[in-house]
């Protein structure tokens, strides 16, 4: 195990030699610290990140933020005319839902309509066979009035007849006519 | 392997036909040896191309280049993302649109949609910065490339947090004329007190541009002095040989943890330093909202 340690202490101090060789031998320290350096890399700075700015704002971002926009613009459009769509199947459903409505009410309306025909044919029916029958009705009752009154007419006839005939035979007279009817009358009444 | 840093380079005429080549070639001669490189090693700076502007050193480094791959591999990757603009995002044009809804996200957030006109700027801070310091997580392969991480350098962040802060003072001003300068006077604080929270308030807006670029820089030249002290004890321990050499499993696990803590510490800063701009920039377009 000592080896080990020792080993690794070795080592590290091999490393620590070569920071102290490194930092001895570079003039004044860090090679960071080398003031001399300092033009050329100011200088190469500026060329490199110069170009790479007017790279960059001149050809690549206008591009990649154009691609980026485009996209946006795209989804943005699928979007509305999602929503286009969308409201035209709005439209279309309503359109539908009324004349939906509307045929309903229609054949309600038909069936009304037929209804109330039907029901006036058959009143109208009905108020011509009530007249037949009033008509029928009242021929029947002319007819018996008649029939009455015909023999109403041959009673007094022949109660006028038996009526002489019993006076004849009574009181030997033979009453007048005027005479006769004006007791039948008087005693029928 | 030479440890001689850019100044000591100096001295002696850089090998500038060489270039790439020529510093590919030092490491060569040297990287096969059983021996870690120092752990402060990976921040050297050498010259590649000399290029000088009067008396000012304006060479070619290996900084430079790893500037320029970081740019070329960011211009080559949003190219490629944005070549086909489709409709239904491919898997590259995804990850260039999540990048791009991330940082305009943070930007609406922390400043509102009028501060979309920083979104180029915040944009190309947080990718520059993000792939600077994803590029300085990539291994070298011993003897071809050497990887170096130009944010681990404050010359670098400095430059970066004073682009930032330059920005928001110049804005605010133009934006706000005079009126920028109540950012150092918060409305309702009593007159007494006032004298003591400007100066507060004035140092606060001072230290802005360093605390942006030393949390850039430290979290940079720390995580990559525990990589490769820790990669060093592997070596030291493969190297002692025998049954020492088994114990190198735990340096090595070690470094794949702390390897994948710096990948998020990457992401990390780079947002951070990117979200901070946002703030500072919300003082200029805002004065007096806070």
């Amino acid at each position: 195990m000592a080896h080990l340690w020792m080993a690794l202490a070795a080592a590290a101090a091999e490393e620590a030699e070569g920071i102290v060789a490194a930092a001895e031998t570079s003039s004044g320290g860090l090679p960071q610290m080398d003031f001399s350096t300092y033009p050329s890399q100011l200088f190469w700075l500026a060329v490199t990140f110069g170009t790479l700015y007017a790279v960059m704002s001149s050809a690549i971002l206008p591009r990649l933020g154009g691609a980026i926009e485009d996209r946006r613009d795209r989804i943005a459009d699928d979007l509305d005319q999602a929503a286009e769509f969308r409201r035209q199947a709005e439209e279309a459903e309503k359109a539908y839902q009324t004349s939906l409505a509307d045929a309903r009410a229609k054949a309600q309306s038909i069936a009304a309509e037929t209804r109330s025909e039907m029901e006036a044919e058959i009143a109208s029916m009905q108020a011509e066979a009530d007249d037949r029958a009033t008509a029928k009705i009242a021929a029947a009752e002319a007819k018996i009035d008649e029939m009455k009154d015909k023999a109403a007419a041959n009673v007094r006839a022949a109660a006028a007849d038996v009526a002489r005939e019993i006076v004849g035979a009574l009181i030997d007279e033979k009453p007048t006519d005027e005479t006769i009817a004006a007791a039948i009358a008087k005693s029928v009444r | 392997m030479t440890t001689s840093s850019l100044s000591s380079m100096l001295d002696a005429p850089a090998p500038a036909a060489l270039g790439v080549v020529g510093d590919l070639a030092r490491l060569l001669g040297s990287s096969f040896a059983p021996r870690a490189a120092g752990p402060m090693e990976q921040f050297e700076i050498h010259r590649y191309v000399p290029l000088s502007l009067g008396d000012i050193d304006l060479s070619f480094t290996n900084s430079s280049l790893w500037m320029v791959i970081a740019t070329g591999l960011a211009i080559l990757f949003f190219t490629a993302a944005t070549r086909v603009r489709s409709l239904i995002p491919g898997r590259l044009q995804s990850v260039a649109e999540l990048t791009y809804d991330f940082v305009a996200d943070m930007v609406r957030g922390a400043i509102g949609p009028e501060g979309m006109k920083f979104f180029p700027f915040v944009f190309t801070l947080f990718v520059y910065i993000l792939l600077a310091n994803l590029l300085g997580l990539t291994p070298s392969i011993p003897g071809l490339t050497h990887t170096f991480t130009t944010t681990s350098h404050i010359a670098v962040t400095i430059g970066l947090s004073m682009t930032s802060i330059l920005i928001v003072i110049v804005y605010g001003f133009y934006k706000n004329g005079l009126g920028f300068l109540k950012l150092f006077a918060p409305s309702g604080v009593p007159a007494w007190l006032l004298p003591l929270i400007v100066l507060i308030e004035f140092v606060s807006f001072l230290s802005r541009p360093l605390s942006l670029a030393i949390r850039l820089f430290a979290n940079m030249l720390a995580g990559h002095i525990i990589l490769k002290v820790f990669a060093g004890f592997i070596i030291s321990l493969l190297g002692a040989g025998g049954v020492v050499s088994a114990i190198a499993i735990f340096p090595f696990l070690g470094t794949v943890a702390i390897t994948l803590l710096e990948l998020l510490v990457a992401f990390l800063q780079a947002y951070v330093f990117a979200i901070l701009t946002c703030i500072y920039l919300n003082d200029a377009e805002h004065v007096g909202h806070h």
